[in-house]
């Protein structure tokens, strides 16, 4: 028996990736992160900065400067996510490139900043700090690393600033999105919101809507559970409400162009939310009379559906059963990174897939919505 | 199947663990009180790097609101998804019939009997007073 000694230290850890299989894919779900909270500083007026140190944030959350649930993971990210040069997971272009763009070969990833910007009461600030976040994902992301493309960043509770917002960056080709967030004041279907769905709409752009947000309310819809992983669970519940109510709103009437991606949210949901439309619109159609389609028609003419958290069924072939359902060129890949559930592009969908079923959910229907190039 | 000399056990002292290279593998090797055991650095939920999780034990309770680690030290925790294993074993805590990471079983070997080996690379200069860790696969 001979005794052989190859080895090295594997600093990195990640794991080994098969060249051969390679597809390049397109991410619609990376979360950035400031390295220091100082990063925004520029991109604030003095006033604003001054507010901030004075004031805080004042956003609608039960805690001043901290989320309702601690979390499993510290910030809610991967533990091997965490740059070896210092600051938050996802605060660091070379080790986001390293971990996940590379590593993957992510062509084009769409950030989903969630910092908060849309959280404050005061509105005039909602507006200030989203923008701030829009000159900062383009100093700090996209002009360093071009395969990632920012989200516009909107006062959502603000509609006439929020439009404004979008048509000061919609020229922009560095910005893929208008992102939006699930957890509203009001359900978005609501006409305080139609001014941007009309924006998004005229400047051609969809709508990342990313689930969480700033509403006071609590997550579940009989109150606040007792567990983060009951927390966790419930959050995706914000989003069959979300799609009722831009359905039933008339919203996709009245833009029929508007694309939106629903991310975070789960899609299981997605089917069972269309039969049980399209039947009580059928006996209560006189209480929405200008719905031009059924609506499960408009859950596969103007929805979309990012992967991760991906379903996890007992038996993975009946991932292939939803597919089917909802339709395959409704499902978009998204990782989540840096967050603690990300989802592995190779790894994480469990059935096997013709080429052209890939394709469709790792690249093709993702170029259909966004604007890459 | 080939014996591979991954490191000298000085080089992982007792409650550490260091990832290693081994042929294209990357094997993490954890010393738990003197006994060494190899877990391959990939989750077998969807390959997250879990030699890069938390070292930790299990919470168990007998009803709610109550609770106690036990096991202290013996139990990783992918960074991913958080799946906890058994590194003795590789067994998953949550669900022991179906999944286990993969393990590599190790020995103990003294440098006198590696260096009469004829494999032996230059990376690790191999001493005959040390011992060595080897895995074989
Ligand atoms: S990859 Fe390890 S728990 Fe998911």
């Amino acid at each position: 028996m001979s005794l052989t000694l190859e080895r090295d230290v594997d600093t990195h850890g990640g794991p080994t990736r098969d060249l051969k299989t390679r597809l390049r894919i397109i991410d619609c779900d990376i979360h950035p992160y400031l390295r220091t909270p100082r990063d925004l500083d520029p991109f604030l007026s003095a006033r604003w900065r001054q507010h901030l140190a004075e004031y805080g944030k004042g956003t609608r959350g039960i805690y001043a400067a901290r989320g309702t649930y601690p979390r499993f993971m510290p910030n809610t990210c991967r533990r091997d996510a965490w740059p070896a040069g210092g600051g938050l997971p996802g605060s660091d272009v070379d080790f986001i490139r390293s971990q996940h763009l590379d590593a993957n070969d992510v062509e084009f990833g769409v950030l989903e900043p969630l910092l908060e910007g849309n959280a404050p009461r005061n509105v005039e600030l909602q507006a200030a700090l989203c923008s701030a976040f829009n000159d900062w994902q383009v100093t700090h992301f996209t002009d360093i690393e071009p395969r990632l493309r920012a989200s516009i960043l909107v006062p959502q509770d603000d509609a006439e600033a929020a439009v404004a917002e979008i048509e000061r960056r919609a020229g922009d080709r560095r910005f893929a999105q208008i992102q939006l967030s699930s957890r509203t004041p009001e359900p978005l279907g609501r006409k305080r919101y139609w001014a941007i769905f009309a924006a998004a709409e005229r400047v051609n752009l969809p709508i990342g809507l990313h689930v969480g947000g700033p509403s006071a309310a609590a997550p579940s819809a009989s109150g606040w559970p007792s567990f983060y992983v009951e927390e966790h669970q419930v959050l995706s519940h914000s989003m069959p409400t979300q799609a009722a109510s831009l359905i039933l709103e008339g919203v996709f009437d009245r833009y029929p162009n508007l694309k939106i991606i629903l991310i975070e949210g789960g899609f299981a949901w997605v089917p069972t939310l269309g039969w049980r439309l399209d039947a009580n619109v059928a006996k209560m159609r006189s209480e929405v009379p200008n719905l031009k389609l059924k609506p499960s028609e408009y859950l596969r003419r103007n929805l979309w559906y990012a992967t991760q958290p991906i379903e996890e069924p007992e038996y993975p072939q009946h991932l292939r059963t939803l597919f089917d359902w909802i339709g395959w060129d409704r499902i978009v890949y998204s990782s989540d990174y840096p967050h603690w559930d990300y989802d592995d592009p190779q790894r994480a969908i469990k059935i096997a897939m013709s080429e052209a079923e890939r394709r469709a959910i790792f690249r093709h229907n993702a170029e259909q919505i966004y604007r890459f190039n | 199947m080939q014996r591979y000399v991954v490191a000298s056990v000085a080089e992982i002292p007792p409650g550490t663990h260091k990832v290693f290279t081994v042929a294209g593998r990357p094997i993490g090797i954890f010393n738990l009180e003197g006994e060494y055991y190899g877990l391959l650095n990939r989750c077998p939920h969807q390959g997250g790097s879990l030699c890069d999780g938390l070292i930790t034990g299990l919470a168990v309770g007998d009803r709610p609101g109550e609770f106690r680690m036990i096991r202290k030290g013996e139990m990783i925790r992918c960074p991913w998804h958080g799946w906890e294993f058994d590194i003795r074993t590789g067994q998953s805590w949550c669900e022991p019939a179906k999944i286990r990471a993969r393990t590599y079983p190790t020995e103990i070997t003294a440098g006198t009997e590696v260096v009469r080996g004829p494999y032996v690379a230059e990376t690790v200069a191999v001493k005959v007073e040390e011992k060595y860790v080897v895995v074989e696969f």
